[in-house]
C-alpha cells in the first residue's frame, strides 16, 4: 500500500505492508530511532508520538492509519539545533535517568503545554500518566515540566 | 500479523464484505489481540471512514446519542456530555492513559475483550475454545466474584459500568436491520456463551449508544479502584446515580465493574438503597449485605470487602 505522511515537517511517500506499525515505519523505514519500543502493547508510552495534535502510542497504530497525518517525533521538537524548552528543562532538572522513557515523556509534556500552558502539578501528572519511567524519576520530570511552563510565561 | 486492509466508506459495504474479519476502529485492543495471536485474521476492516458514526448528538428529551467512533478523549471534551452527563466525563477520565484515550473509541471500549492473563497469554483456555479455565485453581486475584463459570473473567470496560447505571441503550445494526437493547441485555455471562462477552453476532455492528434524558436532582459518581494510580484496569469500580433527601437516599442505582464477567447491577441492591438512612449504622448494615451471595475464588475474596467499602465511600461522599 502507498501512504503519504508528514513527519517533523518533512513529506514522505512510502510503499508499505498493511500490517506495518507506525513505530516500525518511523524507526525502520524513515530511520528516526528516537521513538522507542518498550512494551509494544500500549502500556509504557516509550513509543509516544504526536499525531495530528494528539499523543498516541505508535506501537498500536497501523502505519496505514497515518496516511495523510502530520506526525511529530522527538527528532522534530528542537528548533535549528536549539533544544525545545521542555528538553532544556529535562537537562537542567536531571529528569533523565536511563533515558528510555525520555522521548515519549518529553512529547507528552510538550503536547500538554501546547494545549495548557499553565498546568497544575496534578494536570502534569495526569498528562504523563501514560508514560512509565522504570527508573522512577517522576519527581524531577514533573519539576522539569513545571519549570518549562513557568519559563514560557 | 499479516492481513489485507480494507477501507469501506459505508456500512452497507461492510456488510457486503462478510462477517469474518475484525473491525478496526481505535485499534488499542485489536492490535494487542493480533500481536498475541488471539485473533488470527487475513483481513482487517477499517471502519474509521464510515460516515456519521463519530458524532455526539443532543436529542433533547430523547436523550443524547453517542456514535461508536467517538474517541474517549472527545467524550471528555464534549460540552453536551459535560453539561448533561458529568458521570460519563468522570468515568472517561478514568479510562486508560491519555494516549489510549486519544485512540480508543466508545464502541471499542464497550466491545473490548477481557484482560484475563490466561486469555491473553499462551493458554488454550475455555474462552479461546479450549476446555479449561486456568483461573480455577490458578492465579485468580483479578477474576470475578459473582456470575462466573465456566469462565471467570471480569469485564474490563469502565464506560459500560457507567452506561449501565445511566440506563443507556445500545443500537445494533446488521444487514437485516436495526435493534436497540438496554446495556444490561447487551452483555452476557459465560454460562450463556463462554467465548464472547456480548450478544453481537458476526455481521452486527454497534451503531449508537443512547443515553436517556437524565432525571433532575441526581448526584452521580464513578469510583475506580486501581492497583497503580497512573492508569490501570479496575480491580473494582462502582458507578452511582443517587437522589438524596436530607439524611435519606430517596432512590438510586449502583453498578459494579471488576466483580463479574459483565458490568453488574442487582435489582435487590438498588431496592435496598431506596429509603436508606445515611446514618452510620444503616449504611454499615447496607454495605455489609452487598455481595452476600458472591462466590469468591481462592485469591479474590478481598474484592467483596473492597466493593462494600467503595459503596460506603460513595454514600459518605454523596449523601
Amino acid at each position: 500500500m502507498k501512504i503519504n505522511l508528514t513527519v517533523n515537517h518533512k513529506n514522505y511517500s512510502l510503499q508499505i505492508n498493511s500490517d506495518l506499525l507506525l513505530v516500525d515505519l518511523l524507526r525502520d523505514h524513515i530511520g528516526l530511532t528516537g521513538t522507542k519500543k518498550g512494551c509494544e502493547i500500549g502500556e509504557c508510552g516509550a513509543c509516544t508520538v504526536i499525531m495530528n495534535g494528539k499523543t498516541v502510542n505508535s506501537c498500536l497504530v497501523l502505519a496505514v492509519q497515518a496516511d495523510g497525518a502530520e506526525i511529530t517525533t522527538i527528532e522534530g521538537v528542537a528548533n535549528n539545533g536549539d533544544l525545545h524548552p521542555v528538553q532544556q528543562a529535562f537537562l537542567e532538572h536531571d529528569a533523565v535517568h536511563c533515558g528510555f522513557c525520555t522521548p515519549g515523556m518529553v512529547l507528552s509534556a510538550i503536547n500538554l503545554l501546547n494545549h495548557n500552558p499553565n498546568p497544575t502539578e496534578f494536570e502534569i501528572r495526569e498528562a504523563i500518566a501514560g508514560n512509565l519511567c522504570r527508573c522512577t524519576g517522576y519527581q524531577q520530570i514533573v519539576e522539569a515540566i513545571q519549570s518549562a511552563a513557568d519559563k514560557s510565561k | 500479523m499479516q492481513f489485507s486492509y480494507i477501507q469501506p466508506t459505508s456500512i452497507e459495504e461492510v456488510f457486503k464484505l462478510g462477517s469474518a474479519a475484525p473491525l478496526y476502529a481505535g485499534g488499542t485492543d485489536l492490535i494487542g489481540l493480533m500481536k498475541d495471536d488471539i485473533i488470527k485474521t487475513d483481513k482487517v476492516i477499517n471502519i474509521k471512514k464510515l460516515k456519521g458514526l463519530d458524532k455526539i448528538e443532543d436529542k433533547g428529551n430523547k436523550g443524547i446519542e453517542i456514535g461508536p467512533l467517538v474517541k474517549i478523549a472527545d467524550l471528555i471534551e464534549n460540552e453536551t456530555i459535560q453539561e448533561k452527563c458529568p458521570l460519563l466525563v468522570q468515568t472517561a477520565k478514568e479510562i486508560a492513559s491519555p494516549q489510549l484515550r486519544n485512540m480508543g473509541t466508545v464502541g471499542g471500549n464497550i466491545c473490548q475483550r477481557p484482560r484475563c492473563w490466561y486469555y491473553r497469554g499462551d493458554f488454550d483456555c475455555i474462552r479461546k475454545g479450549g476446555d479449561t479455565c486456568y483461573a480455577v485453581g490458578g492465579e485468580n486475584k483479578y477474576h470475578c466474584i459473582i456470575g462466573g463459570g465456566p469462565c471467570f473473567i471480569v469485564h474490563p470496560s469502565d464506560l459500560a459500568v457507567a452506561l449501565l447505571a445511566l440506563d443507556a441503550k445500545i443500537e445494533i445494526t446488521s444487514e437485516n436491520g436495526q435493534k436497540t437493547v438496554p446495556v444490561n441485555d447487551f452483555f452476557i455471562l459465560p454460562e450463556d456463551d463462554e467465548t464472547k462477552e456480548n450478544i453481537l453476532e458476526p455481521g452486527e455492528i454497534v451503531t449508537k449508544i443512547i443515553l436517556p434524558e437524565q432525571a433532575k436532582g441526581f448526584k452521580t459518581t464513578y469510583i475506580k479502584f486501581k492497583e497503580r494510580s497512573s492508569w490501570d484496569f479496575a480491580v473494582v469500580s462502582v458507578a452511582a446515580v443517587l437522589k438524596t433527601d436530607g439524611n435519606m437516599i430517596k432512590n438510586g442505582k449502583l453498578a459494579f465493574g471488576g466483580v463479574a464477567p459483565h458490568p453488574w447491577m442487582e435489582a435487590e441492591i438498588n431496592q435496598k438503597l431506596t429509603g436508606l438512612n445515611t446514618d452510620e449504622a444503616s449504611v454499615d448494615a447496607f454495605t455489609s449485605s452487598l455481595f452476600h451471595n458472591a462466590e469468591p475464588m481462592e485469591k479474590n475474596e478481598y474484592k467483596v470487602i473492597l466493593a462494600r467499602n467503595l459503596v460506603k465511600r460513595i454514600i459518605d461522599n454523596l449523601a
